[in-house]
């Protein structure tokens, strides 16, 4: 549907875009998630027109548009700050480019009438659009870049100057608007909760490049590198060393000792140094020695965060510096790691709990 | 624009304030006051109140030509100069150039440079170019005078329609002068009305182009300083000069109201 191949982009001597190939399918909602300055509203804007590539392509159903002009390509693009028109009322902000193509007037009505119905401001046509609220502008800028039935959206950060719970309600419109109209959807932010409640597949991206594309679940659970693993929710990292070979594979681990490797080492050498990884949510904590065979290191605990549905509680082992933070769900009531600080605990662990990276 | 609160008074620059805006508007004051004085002479005590002076500036047949070249003069002054502007105003509002702040710097130049130069020195290249001095010429030398106001009321106008407007509109699928007739000059449009009543007002009592440049043709400014000669004829260019005085303090009044407008749109448009 919508393919790029070797995008790269250059301001001058700084390397905006490295090398992005990425396919993205009909119907898909895809999100490019990284930090500010990882290069993914250059990419964005090179795909809607804005920017130049500096060399590469990008295809549309396999044309290639990266030479056409913005007002050329089959996409409408939802910015950032919404860029309502504030000279013209909600009608004319949404009928915007449907001048254009001719449409006769009393269609254009029909279809902003069905657009206004659609994003919950019926009746809303006649108010100048700079009397609107941040939600009603940012639906407003939705219904004019949909009433073009482009072929693919892009959304810039779009909820990104909304409150909490407006977003929240906004993340879940958009997803079920983008199901309900099968659009390609191309969504910038850098809330990696939004990219994982919202998209079909996410691009994270670091320096200009994309360093891992999976579904939001792939990326939690099999980060590739540390980058993703950091940026996508919370990690505890670990040195290790890789020892033995095939079945026999093991990890020494500081702090928490032999682990045995279910073929998660995949071609690694005897003795190589990698990084393992482990949620806080993938540890568990009893007061008491558990039964072997499960792996498991005595700790003792130096601090507690309240979170509200969940606690995070910092957990000191002998052979590594920080502590290693592990996250419970609370107890309504009668609260068992109350006043625990100082105490003697035992960290167990399953054995999907790891993930295996490079060692920088 | 914000407003400033003081949360102390302040009598020291109050009374700063007072004097500074008796210096500036006291003499201009005398003007209105003893055009109505039917004395010839502008000394205390006022004699009696007349508008005689007032009635007697429309029999004056060479002011009414002078009152008419000028408004024909500051009116293509105002259009042409207007109309050059945008796009210049617009070019440096956008895009990025080699050299930029230099090349605004040199157009804001003849801000600061004295009348009579830029006014003797069009003079020789008119000649030069053996053109024949009439109103053209002066309109001509006129908008030299007002293409960097002109720049300077708009360029914030353009700067604060915004990219973003822009791009929105590309992507609606409208090519870049349409965009332009849709959304950039519509938004832009207080500063434009802005910037005609401007350039009109500046055009309108501009002297050494006038002088320089008018030939045989005059306009009111230099109706006004060959009158001075004459004694007799003061009272009657106060009463002018009364006349010029309200008409200029409401086009700067209006041509500030629509700026202030422009900065309102803009600055809800670049939100």
């Amino acid at each position: 549907m919508i393919s790029l191949r070797n995008v790269n982009k250059a301001f001058g001597r700084v390397q905006a875009v490295r090398d992005v190939s990425l396919e993205i399918a009909k119907g898909e909602f895809f999100s490019l998630l990284g930090a500010s300055g990882s290069g993914k509203t250059t990419l964005l804007r090179m795909i809607a027109g804005f920017e130049s590539v500096t060399s590469g392509k990008i295809l549309i159903d396999g044309q290639e548009i990266q030479d056409s002009p913005p007002h050329l390509r089959p996409i409408n693009m939802v910015f950032q700050n919404y860029a309502i028109f504030p000279h013209l009322n909600v009608r004319d902000n949404i009928a915007y480019g449907l001048q254009r193509l001719g449409t006769p007037k009393a269609e254009q009505a029909r279809m902003v009438d069905a657009m206004l119905e659609m994003i919950a401001l019926p009746g809303y046509g006649d108010r100048r659009a700079t009397q609107l609220s941040g939600g009603q502008m940012q639906r407003v800028a939705l219904a004019r870049a949909l009433i073009l039935k482009p072929k693919v959206l892009l959304l810039d950060e779009p909820l990104g100057a909304l409150d909490k719970q407006l977003r929240e309600q906004m993340q879940l419109e958009l997803r079920s608007l983008q199901r309900q109209l099968g659009i390609t959807f191309i969504l910038v932010t850098h809330d990696q909760e939004e990219a994982l409640t919202l998209s079909d597949r996410v691009a994270v991206m670091e320096n200009g490049a994309v360093i891992q594309v999976d579904t939001p679940a792939g990326l939690y659970d099999h980060p590739t590198n540390r980058a993703v693993a950091a940026f996508v929710g919370s990690m505890n990292f670990f040195d290790a060393t890789v020892h033995g070979q095939g079945d026999a594979y093991r990890a020494e681990i500081a702090g928490l000792g032999p682990q045995r490797l279910n073929g998660q080492a995949g071609a690694r050498q005897d003795g190589a140094r990698v990084l393992v990884a482990i949620r806080p949510e993938s540890l568990t904590l009893s007061p008491t020695a558990p039964e072997a065979p499960q792996p498991s290191v005595q700790g003792r605990i130096t601090a507690r965060q309240y979170m509200g549905g969940r606690q995070m509680l910092h957990v000191a082992v002998e052979g590594r510096a920080a502590p290693v933070a592990v996250s419970i769900v609370a107890q309504r009531g009668d609260d068992p790691w109350d006043g625990s600080e100082g105490r003697p605990v035992w960290l167990t662990w399953g054995p999907g709990a790891i993930s295996l990276l490079d060692a920088e | 624009m914000a407003s400033y609160t003081f949360h102390r008074k302040n009598r020291p620059l109050a009374l700063y304030a007072g004097a500074f805006a008796v210096f500036i508007y006291l003499p201009i004051m005398f003007i209105p006051l003893f055009s109505f004085n039917s004395g010839w002479y502008v000394k205390f005590p006022l004699e009696s109140f007349t508008f005689h002076w007032y009635v007697d500036l429309f029999q004056r047949e060479q002011l009414m030509r002078a009152l008419w070249n000028s408004i024909k003069v500051a009116l293509f002054v105002s259009f042409f100069s207007t109309l050059i502007a945008i796009p210049a105003a617009l070019a440096v509002a956008r895009y990025r150039m080699p050299g930029k702040s230099a090349a605004i710097g040199f157009i804001m130049l003849p801000l600061v440079l004295p009348g009579i130069i830029m006014g003797t020195s069009i003079l020789g290249l008119m000649n030069w170019f053996n053109v024949t001095l009439s109103l053209v010429t002066v309109t001509i030398g006129q908008m030299v005078i007002c293409l960097p106001y002109a720049i300077a009321v708009l360029l914030p106008r353009f700067i604060g329609v915004g990219r973003a407007l822009e791009e929105a509109s590309a992507d609606l699928g409208e090519p870049p002068l349409r965009t332009f007739f849709r959304v950039t000059l519509p938004i832009a449009l207080p500063g434009v009305l802005a910037c005609l009543l401007m350039t009109f007002t500046i055009s309108f009592e501009e002297y050494f182009m006038a002088f320089f440049l008018g030939g045989t043709e005059i306009t009111l400014p230099i109706y006004i300083w060959t009158q001075l000669r004459f004694p007799d004829d003061f009272p009657s260019l106060l009463a002018l000069a009364t006349l010029i005085i309200t008409f200029s303090f409401i086009l700067v009044f209006a041509s500030l109201r629509l700026a202030r407008i422009g900065e309102s749109l803009t600055q809800e448009g670049a939100r």
